[in-house]
């Protein structure tokens, strides 16, 4: 399809050296039109805007009490706006007028949204740089480091192990109770399975500290044990399950419906179809399921705070004694208010916000891939596993019918099968 | 669902019976089949009573509070539980109040964002945006808080200081004791304020409140769509009369999720705010609270009563967001369909 056009109502109204409107009856060269990228008339309006919202907002820090770089930003911003959509009518009408303001207004919000993100990273990150780059800050506890002690001495290793046990006991036991419990979402569709849904969604807002209240009402106030890393770990426990639950069932509710049947039509029992087939389809799903799981439990303070007391000693016992985790240890020292423990807030801060993001990136890298989708070394072995079967077919077929009936009569390499350029591979699939 | 059994004969046999009689269908499933369903069955239990007894246990401890104070405790704006003068009437408020200021913010950003992410971003960079806001999401709680602490708030005093003194007649933006014409008034009457929690936590409630709405508009139909278009609307005149009504369901419904969110946050209440037991209305001026940052101060030197106490006050803000959450899944499953995929 081409977009065609007179010269004359081209907007831009660069038409080249064609007749000029409305001269009597000559055919107006027609030229196309652009209909993708950005018109260069739209990057004029709103360099010219801009430049007008910045010279507005930097006179009136001079002539009114206009302070600080936010204040400044949101006026040079508004009046940005509001000339553009100035600019933009001096060409258009109105409905054009209010697309080209509110596409401004939706972009704007997106950089607002994400420029505040890189903000918090960037800004964490560069705070928590000066510790990081110290080897004794991974390796050292702040048990000789006292509020005045130079980076080179102490550092989070304390909560480093305190994070792992913790976060370990919690993916012990929450994996899974937490894929089973999945899995029952998954099979059954009926009222009770909708009941239990709706709760776990709603669970899923739980606020944090209410689960280490539980767990301190429950664990240490009733059964009478002492606040250790297994009761944190419980409190995360308590509130990464509802969590991985609902991304588990999402996942598991991507499966197409019709591998479920294929399966139940190969004369599968549902645990066979289950295991074998849906489980393994959603399998990078799950895997991004739990991952950013733990990447929830593995930031949360709040639970700790009630479950685990503070301690600046390396804690190497679950079961005895104060355990220090990352965000809770960089809650503890900043709010001491000492400057030097503040950098080892941030120290530990960036560590907990680094591992997160490595987390996130695997977490992503796997759940680009979509339900079934394998990699390389996996279709080798799903070839593989087919061959075998197909021999095992064939064996049994000429054990059952004898020598004389031999129905399936493909010869199967069983070892050395696989290879990209088996011609055998063919016929199999 | 009833099944019908064929009326044709399929076998001279079958002529005896009455075929118009319904089939019993029997499930006989195997042994390892039931064991199967009755594992998933009790796990899926299991989490439920792990779910239900957060609740009872928070009652159970809370009840010695709640047979002192009785109805008092939903209007006293105090906390001193050892003399049984408590109640969460001051600290509910301020906790509705730090959800509210970072909700009215959010919603804004994440209507934008999330309208920017579905219905205009190029192909090639919606996937990075998703994966960024997911992000957004993934951060801690406690280096929002750092931030917050350390960036934020120093320089939030003084656009606090505008909006007071220019905006000051309107009672939520009052702050008691500034005074505009003194320059080199201390900031310390702005900073430890419910705007400045508020805005921390709108970064944390943006995510939620953008999934929740992208989703429900990338379900607008194609065909109206495309009829809106037809019918020569600009891609705004579009997203107003087709993306925004099929839409409203998650906006509403996301916008719950996020109060539900707001309401629990925890560890930026203790970081940035000065607490106080009273409702402050006034969200630019120092002094606030939030139940779950009281809670937070939950230490066992507290005694049995002031622990209990403190067990009301968290089973109030349980109740509090299960309703609310319970509303906005409510709300979001009648604009989704649960089909399955079918591939």
């Amino acid at each position: 399809m081409t977009l065609l056009d007179t010269p004359q109502t081209d907007a831009a109204g660069l038409g080249t050296g064609t007749a000029p409107a409305g001269t009597g009856n000559a055919p107006a060269t027609q030229v196309r039109r652009k209909v993708r990228g950005v018109p260069r008339s739209t990057v004029r309006n709103l360099l010219g805007a801009a430049l007008a919202g910045i010279s507005v907002a930097l006179l009136l820090t001079q002539v009114t009490a206009l302070t600080g770089i936010f204040g400044v930003a949101l006026v040079a911003y508004l009046v940005f706006v509001l000339v553009y959509g100035v600019l933009v009518s001096l060409a258009d009408d109105a409905p054009v007028v209010k697309d080209a303001v509110m596409t401004v207004l939706m972009a704007s919000m997106t950089v607002l949204a994400l420029g505040a993100l890189a903000l918090v990273i960037g800004f964490t990150l560069a705070r928590g740089w000066h510790s990081l780059i110290h080897l004794n800050t991974y390796t050292q506890d702040l048990s000789n480091a006292g509020p005045l002690a130079p980076l080179t001495v102490g550092g989070i290793g304390h909560a480093i192990i305190g994070t792992l046990w913790m976060i370990g006991i919690a993916v012990v036991l929450t994996v899974p109770l937490g894929l089973v419990a999945a899995v029952y979402l998954d099979m059954t569709r009926s009222r009770p399975s909708n009941a239990f849904r709706t709760v776990i969604e709603a669970m899923t807002a739980l606020p944090s500290i209410l689960a280490g209240l539980f767990i301190y009402a429950l664990w240490i106030l009733t059964l009478g044990f002492e606040k250790s890393g297994l009761a944190a770990a419980l409190a995360l426990s308590v509130m990464m399950l509802p969590y991985m639950i609902r991304a588990s069932d999402l996942a598991l509710r991507l499966v197409p419906g019709n591998l479920r049947e294929a399966s139940a039509a190969l004369g599968a029992p549902s645990w066979r179809g289950e295991l074998q087939v849906v489980i393994p389809t959603a399998r990078s799903g799950l895997a991004t399921a739990v991952i950013l799981g733990v990447a929830r439990g593995i930031g949360e303070a709040s639970p700790v705070l009630l479950t685990s007391g503070y301690t600046p000693y390396i804690n190497g016992n679950p079961l005895h004694g104060p355990m220090a985790s990352l965000p809770f240890t960089a809650l503890t020292l900043v709010r001491s208010g000492s400057p030097l423990l503040t950098e080892r807030a941030f120290a530990a801060a960036s560590f907990l916000l680094l591992l997160v993001i490595v987390l996130f990136v695997i977490a992503r890298k796997i759940g680009g891939w979509g339900p079934g989708h394998l990699s390389d070394r996996g279709m080798r072995r799903v070839r593989e596993a087919s061959m075998r079967d197909a021999a095992r077919y064939s064996r049994r077929l000429a054990a059952r019918d004898g020598a004389t009936l031999t129905t399936i009569p493909v010869a199967i390499p069983v070892a050395n099968t696989g290879t990209p350029d088996d011609p055998n591979q063919e016929t199999l699939r | 669902m009833t099944l019908v059994a064929t009326t044709v004969p399929r076998s001279p046999e079958d002529l005896s019976v009455d075929t118009r009689a319904r089939r019993q269908l029997v499930a006989n499933k195997a042994r390892s089949e039931r064991a199967f369903l009755g594992l998933t069955r009790g796990s899926a239990l299991v989490v439920l009573a792990v779910m239900a007894l957060v609740g009872l246990f928070l009652l159970i401890r809370a009840l010695p509070a709640i047979r002192v104070a009785k109805f008092s405790f939903l209007t006293t704006q105090a906390w001193e539980p050892d003399v049984h003068r408590f109640g969460i009437a001051g600290i509910m408020t301020d906790t509705i109040l730090i959800a509210l200021v970072a909700v009215v913010i959010a919603i804004p950003v994440s209507l934008g964002l999330s309208l920017y992410i579905s219905e205009v971003a190029p192909a090639s960079i919606k996937r990075t945006l998703v994966s960024l806001v997911d992000l957004m999401a993934a951060v801690p709680s406690v280096v929002y808080g750092l931030w917050a602490l350390e960036f934020l708030q120093g320089r939030t005093v003084g656009v606090s200081r505008w909006i007071a003194t220019w905006f000051g007649w309107f009672p939520l933006f009052h702050v008691d004791g500034a005074d505009p014409g003194n320059p080199v008034q201390s900031g310390t009457l702005y900073s430890a304020s419910t705007f400045i929690v508020g805005i921390a936590v709108s970064l944390m409630v943006i995510p939620i409140l953008c999934s929740v709405m992208r989703e429900s508009f990338s379900q607008a139909p194609l065909g109206e769509r495309e009829g809106a278009y037809a019918l020569g609307a600009t891609r705004w005149g579009m997203i107003r009369s087709v993306v925004l009504p099929f839409g409203k369901g998650g906006i509403i419904g996301g916008t719950m999720l996020g109060l539900g969110r707001a309401l629990g946050e925890t560890i930026v209440v203790i970081l940035i705010i000065s607490p106080v037991f009273t409702a402050n209305l006034h969200i630019l001026q120092s002094g606030g609270n939030s139940i779950s940052g009281q809670i937070a101060n939950l230490s066992p030197e507290s005694s049995p009563f002031g622990t209990s106490a403190l067990m009301a006050a968290g089973l109030s803000l349980f109740a509090l967001t299960l309703i609310i959450n319970f509303g906005a899944s409510a709300v979001v499953a009648r604009s989704r369909s649960g089909a399955v995929s079918d591939g």
